[in-house]
C-alpha cells in the first residue's frame, strides 16, 4: 500500500470551482468581472493540482474525508497517479476554454452567460470530484451532479432541438446510471461487508464467480454510459446541440473522460487487474468495445455535420480507451490512460476549430469547407495537427498513446505468452485508424489543396477572433510537445499499474 | 414531568382542540394561534421524548394510563410504549403538524371560510390520534385511536369541495371496512389469548406455542388486511387518490405524508412486536415470498398510473402508492437491512411528501390550473417554489444527498440480502419512471412558456379556487417549504445516524 | 350421505352457530357496501356489518348459565365466597378486591359473564355511532351539491366536466 497522507489541497482544489458558482451569479451583471472569476479560480485550481503532482510522483496518495455518510462509507478524497493526470488535464484545459468560451459567447452574443459560465464552474468541481473520488459512493455522487449540471449547458439555446437533446442526453446518462451503478455499487457493498474504497488491488476480494462477476462487470461499464460505449452512446452526438465550448471541454474532455475514468477505475480499483484475469470475463467488454470503435468510426464516414463526425470520433477514441484496459495487460492499460490525456488535447483542438469556423464563417457542415485552408490558415492548421493526434500519426501524442494500446495487444498476458484472441484486437486497432485518417484526412485536403475554382471563399484571411485562436494553438501545440516529452504522463500512469 | 411526557404530549393538542372549537368562534386568526402553541408545545415535547429514550439506550419508555399497575401479574389497563422508532416518528408527526399549521395560516381562510376552528380543532385531534397509535401498546386501543384518526380525517377532507365530499364518502366505507378487519383480528386475538396487551399477547402466543394455530393465523391475515386498506396497498388502494386530491389543500399537505405513513408503522408493529419475526418470516414462507410480489406489482403500478396522470396532485398520490409498496416489500424481505430501510422511508417519505405536496399547492393556488402545464415557465416566475419542487423531485428519483436516495440504498441492499431481486428491479424501475415524470416537469418549468391569470373558468375548475394570480408567494407558505426541503437534505445527510438507531431497536426485537 | 350432512351440522354448524350468524350478517353489510348503489343503503350496509362484529365479541363473553356482570353488595350473599381463589378473571377490569377488611368478598368468576368485551363493544358502539353520523352529515353534503344520492348518477353529473 503506498502511503497514505492527509491533505486539504484536494479539498481545495475541489473547493475552487464550486465557490466560483456563487461569486459568477453575484457579478452577472459584469461581464468582465464574472470572466475574472472563471479564470482566476482555474488558474488556481490547476496551481493547487500541480502543487499535489510532486507528492503523486513520490508514490503518495493524498487523502481527504468529508466524513461517514452510510456506515463505512466516507465521502473521501484519493488522489493518486490516474486522479492526478485526469485532474492535470481536466484543470488545464478548463483555462484554455474559458479563454475560448468568453471569444466564442461574445462574437456570438449569446444569451444567458451568467447561467452558462456558473454551470460552468460548477460542472469543473464534479468532474474534479470524480477525479478524486476515494470510492464508488463518492465516485457515483459527483457523477451524478455532473449529469445535472451539465444538463443547463446542453440546452443553453432552448429551442425544440436542444430539449429534445438535452431530453436523450439525461435519459441515457441518468437512466444508465440509475438502473446499472446503483444496484451494481450496492452490491459490491454488501459482498464486501460494507466498505467500497478504492483499493491498489482488488475491494471484491471475497469469491465471486465468474456469472456474478461477468454481470456486475457489465453493469459498471454500461452503467457508466459516459464513456460512450454502444448501445448508450446516443447521448453524445445529441449532446452537439450545446455551444461548441461545451462540446469542446465537456464532451470532448470532462464528461466522456469522467465516463472512461470510471471504467478504469472499475477495472483496477474495485476488480483489480488480476480477479480479471482469473475470472476471464474482461474479453466480453474488449468486444463490445471492438465493435464500437469500427461502428462509430464507419457512422463517422456518414456525418456531414463537422461536430457530429467529431462526436463519432470521440465515441470511437473512447472505446479505444476502454478497449486498452479490457486488454489486461499493462501496457494496454498504460496505453489507455495516456489516450486520457493524448486524445484530450487533440480533440479539444478540433472543437476549437470547428467553433473557430462556426464564429467566423457561420459553417457547420464538412462539405461547406472547401478551401477554407486559405481563408483561416491558422485554424486549419491547428485542426490538420489535431486530426493527425487522432488518427496516430507521428509527431503528435496520439501516435504514442496508440503505440502503447496497439502493443497491449501483443504484451504477455499473465500466463507470460501472448494471447490470440488479442490479435484480431490489433488488427481492429488498425483498421479504424484507417477509418480515422479516411474522414479526417479529406476535411484537411479539401481545405487546403483544392483547386481555386472549387473553393467556396474569397477574399484574404479572416481568422477567428484571438481569444478563439490563442487556446486552439497552445492545445494544439500541447498536442505536439505530448509526443516528445510524454514521461510525465507515463509515469503517473505507472503508478497505478503496480 | 419528564415521566409524563408520553401523556403529556397527547394532551396539548386534544385541550388545543377544545379552546379552538370553545372559544374560537367563527374567528380563524385566535384558533391557529391556540393551534400553533399546541402543537408548538407538543413538538418541542417530543423532542424530550426522543432525548430520554436516546438516553436509556436500547430500552423504552412505558406508561402506564391512570398508573395501574401490572405487579399483581395481570395486565391491567393501558400502556403506552414509546421506543426509538416511537419517538422518532412521533417527532414526525407533530413537526410536520406544527408546520402544516404554519402553512394553514392563510389557507384556511381561503378555503374553509368561517368553518377555520373547526379545521384547526379537527387537525388538532388527528394529531392526538396519531401520536397515540404511535405510542399505545395495547391492541384495541389501537383500534379507537384508528378509528379515530380515521373519523377526523373524513371530515377534514369532506371540508373541501363538492367531489371532496364525495371522495370522503368513499373512504369512509372503505376505512371503516379496513378497521373492522383490523378489529376482527384483534378479536380472534382476544379469543385465543385473554389480553390486549401487545407485548402479552405475544408472551402468551410464544409461551403456548400457538404459531399454528388457524385462528391466529386468520387473526394475522384479518389484521394485515385492515392495514393494508388503511395504507392503500395496491389493489386496496382505491379511496387515496381522490380523497388526497380533492380535499382542501392544507388537508392534503398534512394527509398525504403521514396517514399511509403511520399505518406502515402500525403493521411493521403487529409484525415484529405482536406475532414476531419467527412467525412472521418462516411460518409464513409462502406469504412472504408473495407479499414481496404484491409490493412489487404495488411500485409498478403506482409508477404507470402517475405516469398517466395529467393532474398534479393525482400524479402525487400514485406516488404515495408507489412508496408504500417500497415499506411494505422492505419490511417483509426478511433482512434486518429491508426492515430498517423501510423504517427510514416512512421517515423519509414523509418529509419528501410533504415538500412536494406544499410546493404542488402553492403551484395551483398561484397558477389556478391543476393539471401539469401549471408547470409552465414558472421557474423564471417562482424559482423559490420550484427549488423546494426540485428538492422534492430529486428525493422520489434517488438522486443524492437527498434521503430518497440513502433509502434506497438501504431498501436495495436489504433487496439483495433476501435474495429478492424482483424488489430491487422494481425499486430501479420506479426510479427511472419518477426521473421521467420529474424532468418532464422541470423541463416544462425550465423551458415552457408562462401562463398568464386565468380569465375564464372552465367548467372543470368550477370548484377550484380562482387563481390568485403568480404574484409573490406569502411567507406563510414559503416557510414550509423551506422546512421541508431542508429536511430532505438533513435527512439525507444525517441518515447514517438514524439508520443505526433504527437498525439498533429492530435488532433487539428481531432477535 | 344423511350421516355425513348430519355430522358436519352437529360438529360445524350447531356449536357455532353464533359466528356462522355474524358471518352471513357480515357478509350482507359487506355486499351491501360494495353493491348498492344508494349512498344510504351503503351506510346501512356498513352498520350492519359493524354490529355484526360487535356481536361476536360480546357472544365471546358468555359462559354457560353465567349472569350479567355487575356485582351488588345488596343481598345475592349466594353468589359471594369466601375463597382462595386466586384465579380472578385476568381481564376483568372491575374485580373488587378489598384487601384491608379480613373479610373478602370473592368473586366466582364463572358466574358472571365476561365485562371486558362488553366494555370493549361500547366502545366500538360510539366508534361505529359517530362514524355513521358523519357520515350522513356528509352525504347529506353530497345530496346537497348533486342533488341526488345515487351514486351512478352522480358519476354521470360528474363526467363531461370531470378530470382524471
Amino acid at each position: 500500500m503506498a502511503d497514505l497522507e492527509s491533505s486539504l489541497i484536494p479539498f481545495f482544489a475541489w473547493l475552487v470551482s464550486l465557490v466560483a458558482v456563487p461569486a459568477i451569479i453575484l457579478l452577472g451583471r459584469k461581464p468582465d468581472a464574472r470572466e475574472g472569476v472563471t479564470f482566476f479560480a482555474a488558474i488556481v485550481k490547476f496551481s493547487l493540482v500541480l502543487l499535489m503532482l510532486p507528492l503523486i510522483r513520490e508514490g503518495k496518495i493524498l487523502h481527504f474525508s468529508f466524513g461517514e455518510i452510510i456506515e463505512g462509507i466516507p465521502i473521501e478524497f484519493r488522489v493518486d497517479g490516474l486522479g492526478i493526470l485526469f485532474a492535470i488535464v481536466a484543470s488545464s484545459l478548463w483555462i484554455l476554454t474559458s479563454l475560448y468560451a468568453l471569444g466564442y459567447m461574445r462574437s456570438l452574443k449569446e444569451h444567458d452567460q451568467t447561467r452558462f459560465f456558473a454551470c460552468f464552474a460548477l460542472s469543473l468541481s464534479a468532474t474534479i470530484g470524480v477525479a478524486f473520488a476515494g470510492n464508488l459512493l463518492t465516485l457515483y455522487i459527483f457523477y451524478e451532479i455532473l449529469s445535472l449540471s451539465t444538463y443547463p449547458l446542453v440546452t443553453h439555446h432552448g429551442d425544440k432541438e436542444a430539449r429534445s437533446g438535452g431530453r436523450t442526453y439525461l435519459s441515457h446518462l441518468l437512466g444508465t446510471s440509475v438502473a446499472f451503478v446503483l444496484p451494481a455499487m450496492i452490491y459490491c457493498y454488501w459482498k464486501k461487508g460494507g466498505d467500497i474504497n478504492f483499493t491498489d488491488g482488488s475491494l471484491l476480494t471475497t469469491n465471486i464467480d465468474s456469472g456474478a462477476g461477468l454481470i456486475l462487470l457489465l453493469a459498471f461499464t454500461f452503467g457508466f454510459a459516459k464513456n460512450g460505449l454502444m448501445p448508450f452512446h446516443s447521448w453524445l452526438p445529441n449532446a452537439m446541440v450545446a455551444p461548441t465550448p461545451v462540446s469542446a471541454l465537456l464532451h470532448a474532455v470532462a464528461v466522456v473522460k469522467v465516463g472512461v475514468f470510471c471504467v478504469i477505475r472499475v477495472f483496477t480499483g474495485v476488480f483489480g487487474i488480476d480477479l480479471l484475469r482469473d475470472l476471464n470475463v474482461a474479453v466480453v467488454v474488449s468486444w463490445i468495445a471492438a465493435f464500437t470503435v469500427i461502428t462509430s468510426s464507419l457512422i463517422a464516414l456518414t456525418q456531414d455535420n463537422l461536430k457530429r463526425r467529431l462526436a463519432f470520433s470521440t465515441i470511437g477514441q473512447l472505446s479505444y480507451i476502454i478497449l486498452g484496459v479490457s486488454l489486461l495487460t499493462s501496457l494496454g492499460v498504460t496505453g489507455s490512460i495516456l489516450h486520457v490525456a493524448m486524445h484530450a488535447f487533440g480533440k479539444i483542438t478540433l472543437f476549437f476549430c470547428a467553433g473557430a469556423i462556426y464564429v467566423t464563417m457561420h459553417k457547420k457542415y464538412v462539405s461547406e469547407l472547401v478551401g477554407i485552408g486559405r481563408k483561416m490558415p491558422i485554424t486549419m492548421t491547428a485542426f490538420a495537427i489535431g486530426s493527425l493526434s487522432v488518427i496516430g500519426l507521428p509527431f503528435t501524442g496520439g501516435l504514442v498513446s496508440k503505440w502503447y494500446l496497439v502493443m497491449g495487444t501483443v504484451d504477455l498476458g499473465a500466463d507470460g505468452t501472448v494471447d490470440s484472441g488479442k490479435i484480431a484486437l490489433l488488427v481492429i486497432f488498425l483498421v479504424s485508424s484507417i477509418l480515422n485518417a479516411c474522414y479526417f484526412l479529406p476535411i484537411v485536403y479539401r481545405a487546403f489543396f483544392c483547386r481555386p475554382e472549387e473553393s467556396l471563399y474569397e477574399g484574404g484571411r479572416q481568422e477567428a477572433p484571438l481569444a478563439c485562436l490563442i487556446p486552439l494553438c497552445i492545445t494544439a501545440l500541447l498536442s505536439v510537445i505530448s509526443f516528445f516529452n510524454p514521461s510525465l504522463f507515463i509515469e503517473l500512469a505507472g503508478l497505478i499499474i503496480k | 414531568m419528564t415521566d409524563h411526557l408520553p401523556i403529556l404530549l397527547l394532551l396539548s393538542p386534544l385541550f388545543g382542540a377544545l379552546v379552538c372549537v370553545l372559544f374560537g368562534k367563527g374567528n380563524s386568526k385566535n384558533a391557529w394561534i391556540v393551534s400553533m402553541i399546541s402543537l408548538g408545545i407538543s413538538s418541542i415535547l417530543s423532542v424530550f421524548l426522543l432525548l430520554k429514550v436516546l438516553s436509556i439506550k436500547g430500552g423504552d419508555i412505558r406508561y402506564r394510563m391512570g398508573g395501574w399497575d401490572p405487579s399483581s401479574g395481570y395486565e391491567v389497563g393501558i400502556e403506552l410504549r414509546v421506543d426509538i422508532l416511537a419517538a422518532l416518528i412521533v417527532l414526525a408527526v407533530t413537526l410536520v403538524g406544527f408546520i402544516n399549521t404554519i402553512y394553514s395560516k392563510t389557507r384556511v381562510p381561503a378555503e374553509v371560510g368561517e368553518k377555520g376552528p373547526f379545521f384547526y380543532a379537527l387537525i388538532q385531534l388527528l394529531i392526538v390520534g396519531l401520536c397515540g397509535i404511535i405510542m399505545t401498546n395495547d391492541a384495541f386501543n389501537l383500534y379507537v385511536l384508528i378509528e379515530i384518526t380515521s373519523l377526523t380525517s373524513y371530515a377534514l377532507i369532506a371540508m373541501g369541495n363538492r367531489r371532496a365530499a364525495l371522495s370522503s364518502f368513499n373512504y369512509v366505507i372503505m376505512g371503516t371496512i379496513g378497521a373492522s378487519f383490523y378489529l376482527l383480528g384483534v378479536g380472534y386475538l382476544y379469543i385465543k389469548t385473554g389480553t390486549l396487551n401487545i407485548d402479552d399477547i405475544h408472551t402468551y402466543l410464544e409461551n403456548e406455542n400457538l404459531w399454528t394455530s388457524q385462528s391466529i393465523i386468520v387473526a394475522f391475515i384479518l389484521i394485515m388486511l385492515g392495514v393494508w386498506t388503511k395504507m392503500a396497498l395496491f389493489p386496496l388502494h382505491g379511496w387515496l387518490p381522490n380523497a388526497y386530491s380533492y380535499a382542501p389543500s392544507m388537508t392534503g399537505t398534512f394527509m398525504a405524508p403521514l396517514m399511509t405513513k403511520v399505518m406502515v408503522y402500525v403493521m411493521i408493529r403487529v409484525m415484529l412486536w405482536l406475532f414476531g419475526a419467527d412467525f412472521v418470516y418462516s411460518e409464513d414462507s409462502v406469504w412472504g415470498e408473495l407479499i414481496v410480489w404484491m409490493s412489487v406489482v404495488a411500485i409498478v403500478a403506482g409508477s404507470f398510473l402517475a405516469l398517466a396522470r395529467n393532474d398534479i396532485k393525482k400524479m402525487l398520490t400514485y406516488l404515495i402508492i408507489a412508496e408504500v409498496g417500497y415499506m411494505v416489500g422492505g419490511a417483509w424481505l426478511n433482512s434486518l437491512t429491508g426492515q430498517a430501510g423501510a423504517f427510514y422511508h416512512i421517515l423519509s417519505d414523509a418529509a419528501m411528501t410533504f415538500c412536494l405536496f406544499i410546493a404542488a399547492s402553492i403551484v395551483i393556488i398561484r397558477t389556478g390550473e391543476s393539471r401539469l402545464n401549471a408547470f409552465d415557465g414558472l421557474f423564471r416566475k417562482m424559482p423559490l417554489t420550484m427549488i423546494g419542487f426540485t428538492i422534492g423531485g430529486l428525493s422520489m428519483i434517488g438522486l443524492p444527498p437527498t434521503c430518497g436516495f440513502f433509502s434506497k440504498w438501504y431498501l436495495i441492499s436489504g433487496g439483495i440480502e433476501s435474495g429478492h431481486w424482483e424488489f430491487v428491479v422494481a425499486l430501479l424501475f420506479s426510479s427511472l419512471i419518477n426521473a421521467v415524470i420529474f424532468f418532464k416537469i422541470f423541463e416544462r418549468a425550465y423551458f415552457g412558456k408562462i401562463k398568464g391569470i386565468k380569465e375564464e373558468v372552465s367548467v372543470a375548475d368550477i370548484d377550484m379556487i380562482p387563481a390568485e394570480g403568480i404574484k409573490s408567494v406569502p411567507a406563510s407558505m414559503l416557510i414550509p417549504l423551506f422546512i421541508s426541503a431542508l429536511s430532505v437534505l438533513i435527512l439525507g445527510i444525517m441518515n447514517k445516524n438514524l439508520f443505526s438507531w433504527i437498525s439498533n431497536a429492530l435488532k433487539m426485537i428481531n432477535g | 350421505m344423511d350421516i355425513i350432512i348430519a355430522s358436519f351440522l352437529e360438529d360445524s354448524i350447531v356449536p357455532k352457530f353464533n359466528y356462522w350468524i355474524y358471518v352471513i350478517l357480515m357478509m350482507i353489510g359487506l355486499y351491501a357496501m360494495i353493491t348498492k348503489n344508494n349512498l344510504i343503503k351503503k351506510l346501512i350496509g356498513m352498520a350492519i356489518f359493524q354490529t355484526a362484529i360487535i356481536l361476536l365479541y360480546v357472544s365471546v363473553g358468555v359462559k354457560a348459565d353465567a349472569n350479567i356482570p355487575i356485582i351488588s353488595h345488596h343481598g345475592e350473599k349466594d353468589h359471594v365466597e369466601h375463597a382462595q381463589n386466586e384465579n380472578l378473571d385476568s381481564a376483568s377490569e372491575g374485580s373488587s378486591h378489598h384487601g384491608s377488611k379480613k373479610e373478602y368478598h370473592v368473586i366466582d368468576k364463572n358466574k358472571f359473564a365476561n365485562p371486558l368485551p362488553h366494555v370493549l363493544m361500547l366502545t366500538a358502539i360510539v366508534v361505529g355511532v359517530s362514524t355513521l353520523g358523519l357520515a350522513l352529515a356528509i352525504s347529506q353534503k353530497v345530496h346537497g351539491s348533486f342533488g341526488t344520492l345515487e351514486e351512478d348518477e352522480i358519476l354521470d353529473q360528474l363526467r363531461p366536466g370531470g378530470h382524471d
